[in-house]
């Protein structure tokens, strides 16, 4: 699904698209919460931007761990130790290959599901980026179990991610800045899920 | 003595508590860990590692933290210094109370697990 060469492409496109993004993030942010997230995972990718040089020396696992530091260290917001957590542990799980299929990705991002929730303490439904991770990963699964097209299993993913990101705009927020707002957070999409869908959908017009 | 580190999404606000504490306990070893690198609002891993390293001692360091993304950027340090075997805890309570409590009983030379104790009180402090 993804080498080396694809994986840095993929990043280099995630790069170029939180930064195109950041002030549409960052308005959805202010609106339910303290209006940084937008600016923050730019931040982040620039810095993962600073860092692409030296990538030509490690392998997609280091690769994944190093983005995983970038974010935790400079992002300053709860994506930070979120999303850098998630991308880290990603790494470690992909410990010694050199390519990443299709079971790597489901792998990762069950991974990066369990980390999250176990930092947020969040579960399905509370208007998190879990909104549009959980159901993403599970129509992969589903997809790819079904007929091996990982093109197809991607495609898949990024509509749950969509569908996700639709849901979150009709439920309250219970974690996070958000959930000082009770239900004056109905009616507003959740900012992470919209995040981690551009991300995904990356990953599928790439991979 | 225990370490007290104060996290906090201000700069000025970590600062402040420190100061605040060190009133009532001027040799409680503290360190503010608040705000972003650049001292914008936010949650900053390097200070926050810097920070605990800095009045970290065998008898441990305890941090205290505001809201949401302080917890967690304290939580993903403590993962990774557990891997170093460091006796770091954070504990859930006000920050300002809890800060209080903890640093006036540390400055008294008590253990962890009583500093623990006397932050974790702060929860059930009341004001009137």
């Amino acid at each position: 699904m993804a080498d080396k060469a694809k994986l840095l492409e993929i990043l280099d496109r995630v790069i170029q698209d939180m930064d195109e993004q950041k002030l549409f993030l960052t308005e959805l942010d202010n609106v339910i919460g303290d209006g940084d997230h937008g600016i923050n995972m730019d931040r982040g990718f620039q810095a993962v931007k600073k860092q692409m040089p030296t990538y030509a020396d490690l392998e997609v696992d280091g690769i994944l761990k190093d983005v995983g530091k970038q974010l935790m260290k400079v992002v300053g917001g709860s994506a930070g130790p979120l999303y850098g957590s998630a991308f880290k542990k990603s790494g470690v799980y992909l410990k010694g290959k050199t390519e990443i299929t299709m079971d790597d990705f489901i792998g990762m991002m069950d991974t990066s599901i369990e980390q999250i929730q176990k930092l947020g303490h969040a579960v399905e439904g509370e208007k998190t980026m879990l909104d549009a991770m959980i159901p993403a990963t599970r129509a992969m699964k589903e997809s790819y179990a079904a007929d091996g097209d990982y093109k197809k299993a991607l495609e898949a993913g990024v509509a749950a991610a969509e569908a996700g990101v639709e849901y979150t705009k009709t439920i309250i927020a219970t974690k996070g800045r958000a959930s000082y707002l009770g239900e004056r957070s109905i009616g507003h999409q959740d900012p992470g899920a919209t995040s981690f869908t551009f991300m995904l959908k990356d990953v599928s017009e790439l991979a | 003595m225990v370490g007290i580190v104060i996290v906090s999404h201000s700069q000025k606000l970590a600062e402040d508590i420190v100061d605040l504490a060190h009133l009532m306990a001027a040799d409680a070893p503290m360190r503010a860990a608040g705000g972003m690198e650049d001292g914008g609002f936010g949650t900053s891993y390097d200070k926050i590692e810097t920070a605990i390293e800095d009045i970290y001692t065998d008898d441990g360091v305890i941090v205290l933290m505001d809201l949401g993304s302080a917890v967690m950027t304290t939580e993903a340090v403590l993962e990774d210094l557990k891997d170093d075997d460091k006796l770091v805890e954070m504990v859930d309570c006000p920050i300002v109370e809890g800060a209080i409590a903890a640093s006036v009983v540390a400055s008294g030379g008590a253990s962890i697990e009583d500093v623990i104790e006397a932050a974790k009180s702060a929860r059930e402090m009341k004001k009137f």
